[in-house]
């Protein structure tokens, strides 16, 4: 049976894999399989971003959001964040080990000088180092945390991410554990958001890949189509040229042009993944 | 017209003696439609859990008159205020329920969507805070603000926009307007809403609802 496909309704979040894919971690679950040596989509540059941002700017994108990758890596990612800032809101994704208080303090100074809102995820995989290192890396639970008491400090206020690899996270006595934990680190007003996984990249070798029967079919649409996937209303930019989200960057069909004006049709739903984006309901919303 | 407060069925008299001119907003499209929910797009359990229950309590409170009424209204409305043509909706000309924040509707978004929509100003709501942005092309947008909560700033009053054609162009104010809120809050308190509606009435800092805040916005918030 043939796959769905997906319109672009608008494109409202436009997406920047602006660390490539090299991070200074190497998560066993990280379903773009980024690493220090995975030089598959290299770094953007300044320059590279601000071409998209005008683009972007005439096509009436509304939001903008950061990824690797490890973002602090660039070297550019202040300056890249303040290009963004003077067109419209941005969110930045980060593993939280770069987030020195020096680097905090400049960027809540990025934050209170613009009119639009900066906002940050933190990457955790557990509520202690027992839980989040096999995942994230030996020793990274107190440096993270450490992250994020450092942007809480600055008056900036994360939200925790949280993937579901994490035993027991989506019941509401998992979230409260984070809660608690976020609470005795002085955050008096927790966020948190709980991803699920998707089983490709690192994480097919870690809890397997997908089956077969983990697709889109035709027919399927609930009633309001596919309005409810985030790539009915998004693009990712690579230093490679422009993807359909930011799922799929390692998919070389998911390469839908160079410019975002050639990425505006529709795309077909033929990836396993997009079977857990539909089924876990995800969004890049709060 | 109802949603957070206490007997929606007061409105309708008002609305009625001084001709007022309503949209649909979700909740009277919720409503009309016999919908389960008021499809306010939270997406955190605990926001949805009080949305619930002002909405239960909205459904229960509301002939089923009214709630015919409520299905007969637009979703939008055009109006000709001296030169300018003026969009009025409830969330966005896209979407009943989108939420239209000033710290994550920037400049370029905006003048796309009045493009789309062919008009010199936008007249939104939804989100319960008010802010008015004049775009480079000298059109407006704004977010009109909510009488019937305050806008989590730690006062009581609450908030409506007063637009009029002027020589200079559109007039846009937005202005306080202070309320009995104590006789509110114990007409909540007798029909047995939340103590956390209360609170907010009291206080003017919102206690539910605060996951679809942006940074900026959640920021500037108590809770
Ligand atoms: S999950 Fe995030 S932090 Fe971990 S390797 Fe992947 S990009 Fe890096
Ligand atoms: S992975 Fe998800 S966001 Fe990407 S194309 Fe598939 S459904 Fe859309």
């Amino acid at each position: 049976m043939s796959s769905p496909e997906v319109a672009l309704q608008s494109l409202d979040t436009l997406w920047f894999q602006v660390g490539g894919t090299v991070c200074n971690l190497a998560c066993t679950h990280c379903f773009v399989s980024c690493s220090p040596t995975n030089h598959t989509h290299e770094m953007l540059a300044l320059a590279e971003v601000r071409r998209y941002l005008d683009e972007a700017a005439r096509l009436g994108v509304r939001e903008y959001y950061f990824t690797g990758g490890e973002p602090f890596l660039n070297p550019e990612m202040e300056t890249i964040l303040a290009a963004t800032l003077e067109v419209g809101p941005a969110t930045v994704l980060t593993n939280g080990l770069l987030l020195d208080p020096g680097r905090c303090a400049r960027l809540k100074a990025l934050a209170d000088a613009s009119d639009y809102s900066l906002d940050f995820r933190v990457s955790l995989d557990g509520w202690d180092a027992t839980s989040n290192d096999p995942i994230r890396g030996e020793g990274t639970f107190e440096r993270i945390l450490a992250g994020i008491r450092n942007l809480h400090a600055a008056g900036l206020n994360p939200v925790i991410t949280v993937t579901e690899v994490c035993e027991g996270t989506a019941g509401d006595a998992g979230k409260e554990r984070f809660f608690t934990l976020l609470r005795s680190l002085g955050i008096e007003r927790p966020r948190l958001k709980i991803l699920p996984v998707f089983r490709i990249g690192a994480e097919a070798e870690r809890g397997g890949a997908y089956e077969s029967w983990q697709r889109l079919r035709e027919g399927e649409a609930p009633d309001g189509g596919w309005d409810h996937l985030q790539c009915s209303s998004c693009r990712m930019v690579t230093d490679q040229g422009v993807w359909v989200c930011p799922i799929l960057v390692n998919e070389p069909e998911a390469k839908m042009g160079e410019t975002l004006a050639d990425t505006l049709g529709d795309f077909p739903l033929e990836h396993p993944a997009c079977w857990t984006c539909h089924v876990y309901g995800v969004s890049c919303r709060t | 017209m109802g949603a957070f407060g206490p007997n929606p069925e007061k409105v309708r008299p008002l609305l009625a003696q001084g001709q007022v001119l309503a949209i649909q907003g979700n909740y009277e499209e919720s409503l009309a439609a016999g919908r389960e929910d008021c499809n306010c797009g939270y997406t955190d359990p605990r926001d949805n859990h009080f949305a619930e229950i002002s909405y239960r309590y909205t459904e229960r409170n509301c002939s089923p008159e009214f709630k015919a009424w409520m299905g007969t209204l637009p979703q939008r409305r055009r109006v000709r205020v001296g030169e300018h043509e003026l969009l009025l909706v409830h969330g966005s000309p896209r979407r009943i329920n989108e939420f239209l924040f000033h710290s994550t509707s920037p400049v370029p978004f905006l003048e796309v969507l009045l493009d789309q929509n062919r008009c010199d100003a936008l007249l939104a709501t939804h989100t319960g805070l008010h802010w008015h942005r004049r775009l480079p092309s000298g059109r407006d947008v704004i977010n009109v603000g909510v009488i019937g909560r305050p806008a989590n700033d730690g006062q009581t009053h609450v908030w409506y926009s007063m637009i009029e054609a002027r020589e200079e162009g559109l007039g846009v104010e937005l202005v306080p307007l202070a309320y009995d809120h104590l006789g509110l809050a114990a007409e909540m308190r007798s029909e047995g809403l939340p103590e956390e509606f209360v609170e907010t009435v009291l206080t003017g800092w919102w206690t539910t609802c605060l996951e679809i805040l942006p940074a900026r916005e959640r920021a500037a918030s108590r809770f």
